[in-house]
């Protein structure tokens, strides 16, 4: 009988509606990180540094670009004659068939995938943080407390405490009580989503709970499992940790990087990031371009400036262009003389020649302030920008736009234009 | 498929220089990203051949490590497969192959094992692109016995590095004269063959009962009026590197826009191993100029007319021009270097000066690395 001591189940099924059009066609663990990554990289590589060979992959919104992303597992070593990673939709089932409610509702819709390794535990992962974690050593910790669920915290600022889930542990690590975004929090320990199960403990409680509706690890298993008397222990964690769930966060998670020592550093030997490789080239660097603190990915062409950004493989930046303090993801095309601050470029965008991009004042945007925040002008996948339009701050595009979306060539900060796409959907 | 393939990657060069102590030019790296091997393993894979073997001699250790899994070029197929073949003592021989001819002949087994008609043997140390099925169709439509792929060389003192033809307005090789020190014709032969498989057996069981190990010498050229030889011309671009000056110039011909473009953004695309590496990294101080910079790099001084390899740490003041840096080279502070290739996996102590003067220099320096 096969037999796994760990197997990872990733939740990688929600759609991350906080980075607006950046999730629009792709859900969030699929969108682009660091030049070259997409967010689900870090997770996956962190379970094969840390000797977990066989990961669940939990989809459901939009999923096409994860599953292409992922295939077999081969970037990540993940491609197994036992185990490896298996990509898991729902599925119809003879009676009552359903979504993934809730990120416990997901889990206990393939008990049965888990079941056939027959594990002695199951690490939950998210798919939408940066970080690189020994998995292993939290399992040490895990074994060493005797404990029944291990739940990975990280110390916060106790002013920010008030926006996690909140720990109270005893000197032992045992967790006393949980906060759900306390307003008066009386610990900083935040739940970083990471937990480690014994099997039959989670097992029990998944079968337990399965008729609660929107079944939620944080909102239900836990506190379930905690009234039950088990013995549930946060395993603290000192590394760097990023929620990339906004775009301000996102963007400042990628501005990190270019740091000369970057806290978190991609250079290290150890514990490598894997990702598909599919762009080889070199990048190449023209004559008249100026180039300082970037990153930039394979097969990219930069003809213009390029000052404090992360481009991504396979952009071309035309010449006299200046972007500054910008995110600019694969395939996308910068025209000639743009002008670009503080812009997060999805995949395959076409900006045209003379756009400038990120000007104005500071206005909230008009329809989803909380979201096209920060100041960042955000376009979206597959995009198109005509020539010779001014675009503000705290926007957002999508499809393809004609000069005609544009009343007197400018979109004023703070607006947002939804055009169709190209092929009409 | 019709052919199966053997890419003759055994061999070395003196003129490589020192270039070639460490590995065999089938595995030089090429264009920031690439090895040599690529672009014949990637014109097979292209071509839909999917059985080859690499026939390999001289110190293969770097170019074993490149082809440790087949997977990148899409081989290692249920049908197919990419098989690496190193010379071994067997019960009849215990001899290092003694030429080209010999090497096959020591490896018949795979020939005569195959059920494909053909065969394509190419060479490792050519940077091109080429579909050798159109090769193939010349090769039937003429009913050739064997077909040499030929281009023109440009430069007319070169040609004593290669084999020499002419060949009659029908494409028939009239003469073929191996490196010749000076010659009339300026049409090479580019060690690329089409031949029937069962043909290759034939003539290579002759030449070994005779004692014979060349291919060119001892088949095409002994051969040439017996057999129906012939020359198939292309005028796309094809480079061999096998001197330190043509290695150097190849790789420079890459900051050119039509061969990068021909070569980088033009299918089919030619395809490599994949080292997970980070982005580029440009540090405040980097001044890049008309250069290819590879995945891993991280650049702090200025860099201008070059090609940086994969993971080269250029340092804060140094200056880089008109050079190739292979892969893992580390430069420290305030490092000129002009008109060098910089051995891989060097490391430059910080002020120092290397200068090409003349003809391209070759930097081998190997000095304690203490890096984080």
């Amino acid at each position: 009988m096969i037999k796994k001591e760990m197997i990872a189940m990733l939740l990688a099924g929600g759609q991350g509606s906080r980075l607006g059009v950046l999730t629009e066609k792709v859900a969030k663990p699929a969108v682009a990180f660091g030049g070259k990554y997409r967010i689900i990289d870090f997770p996956l590589s962190n379970c094969i540094n840390s000797g977990i060979d066989t990961v669940g992959v939990l989809t459901q919104y939009q999923p096409l670009r994860l599953n292409t992303h992922i295939g077999i597992g081969i970037p990540w070593d993940l491609d197994r004659n036992e185990g490896g990673v298996t990509v898991l939709p729902p599925y119809e089932k003879s009676q009552n068939s359903e979504w993934y409610t809730g990120t416990a509702n997901a889990i206990y819709q393939n008990l049965d995938y888990m079941e056939q390794y027959n594990p002695d535990y199951v690490l939950i992962l998210s798919g939408d943080h940066i970080y690189k974690m020994d998995y292993e050593v939290m399992l040490d910790f895990h074994k060493a407390n005797k404990a029944d669920i291990t739940i990975a915290c990280m110390p916060v600022p106790i002013e920010e405490a008030s926006r996690f889930g909140i720990m109270v542990t005893d000197e032992t690590g045992r967790i006393q009580e949980f906060e759900e975004k306390p307003e008066h929090p009386s610990s900083n320990l935040a739940s970083m989503g990471i937990y480690i199960f014994s099997w039959p403990v989670l097992k029990n409680a998944l079968i337990a709970l399965k008729d609660q509706s929107n079944c939620d690890f944080g909102k239900h298993i836990l506190p379930y499992c905690k009234e039950k008397g088990q013995r549930l222990f946060a395993y603290e964690y000192n590394g760097y940790w990023k929620d990339v769930g906004t775009l301000g966060s996102y963007w400042e998670a990628n501005m990190e990087l270019i740091d000369i020592i970057p806290e978190f550093n991609l250079y290290e030997e150890f514990w490598r990031i894997y990702t598909k490789g599919d762009i080889i080239p070199p990048q190449y660097i023209s004559s008249d371009a100026v180039i300082d603190r970037c990153l930039i990915g394979e097969g990219a062409e930069i003809y213009g400036e390029v000052h404090s950004s992360v481009i991504g493989p396979n952009v071309v930046i035309g010449k006299d262009s200046v972007i500054r303090d910008s995110i600019i993801m694969r395939n996308s095309v910068v025209g000639e003389n743009v002008v670009m601050d503080k812009a997060i470029v999805a995949e395959d965008v076409v900006i045209g020649n003379g756009v400038v991009l990120g000007c104005g004042e500071e206005v909230p945007n008009v329809y989803k302030p909380s979201v096209y925040a920060f100041g960042i002008a955000t376009i979206g996948e597959k995009s198109v920008i005509p020539d010779h339009v001014k675009i503000g701050k705290n926007t957002a595009i999508s499809g393809v736009t004609v000069p005609e979306d544009y009343p007197d060539g400018v979109l004023a900060s703070g607006q947002v234009i939804t055009a169709k796409d190209g092929d009409g959907k | 498929m019709r052919a199966i393939g053997i890419i003759l990657a055994g061999g070395n060069n003196n003129r490589m220089r020192e270039l070639s102590n460490k590995r065999a030019i089938a595995a030089m790296p090429i264009a920031g990203s690439y090895r040599s091997i690529d672009f014949a393993l990637s014109n097979m894979a292209n071509s839909h051949v999917q059985k080859v073997a690499v026939l390999t001699q001289y110190n293969a250790r770097s170019l074993n490590e490149h082809l440790s899994s087949s997977k990148w070029w899409d081989f290692g197929r249920k049908q197919g497969g990419l098989f690496v073949f190193t010379p071994t003592i067997t019960k009849e021989n215990s001899l290092w192959y003694q030429g080209t001819a010999d090497a096959i002949y020591q490896n018949l087994t795979f020939l005569k094992n195959s059920h494909e008609p053909y065969v394509v043997i190419a060479s490792g140390d050519g940077i091109y692109k080429l579909d050798y099925n159109k090769v193939l169709e010349y090769h039937i439509a003429k009913r050739a016995d064997i077909t040499v792929v030929c281009t023109t060389c440009k430069d007319q003192s070169e040609v004593e590095r290669f084999g020499v033809l002419r060949m009659n307005e029908d494409g028939r090789i009239e003469e073929f004269e191996e490196k010749p020190m000076i010659s009339a014709y300026n049409t090479i032969s580019t060690g690329i063959y089409v031949i029937r498989r069962r043909q290759l057996i034939e003539l290579i069981e002759k030449a070994a009962q005779e004692g014979r190990n060349d291919f060119v010498r001892d088949i095409l050229i002994r051969y040439k009026n017996l057999k129906r030889i012939y020359g198939y011309k292309i005028d796309s671009y094809w480079s061999n590197i096998s001197t330190a000056e043509s290695y150097y110039r190849t790789n420079m011909a890459f900051l050119e826009p039509e061969i990068r473009n021909y070569f980088f953004k033009q299918e089919p695309a030619v395809k490599t191993k994949i080292d997970d590496l980070p982005p580029a990294k440009y540090n405040p101080g980097a001044v890049v100029k008309n250069s290819l910079v590879a995945s891993g790099c991280i650049i702090n001084g200025t860099v201008e007319n070059s090609v940086l390899f994969k993971d080269v740490f250029v340092g804060n003041n140094c200056v880089i021009k008109n050079s190739v840096i292979l892969n893992n080279v580390y430069l420290g502070d305030n490092t000129h270097i002009e008109n060098c290739i910089v051995e891989s996996r060097d490391t430059i102590r910080a002020n120092s000066y290397y200068c090409g003067e003349g003809e391209v220099k070759i930097v081998v320096e190997k000095n304690e690395r203490y890096v984080l």
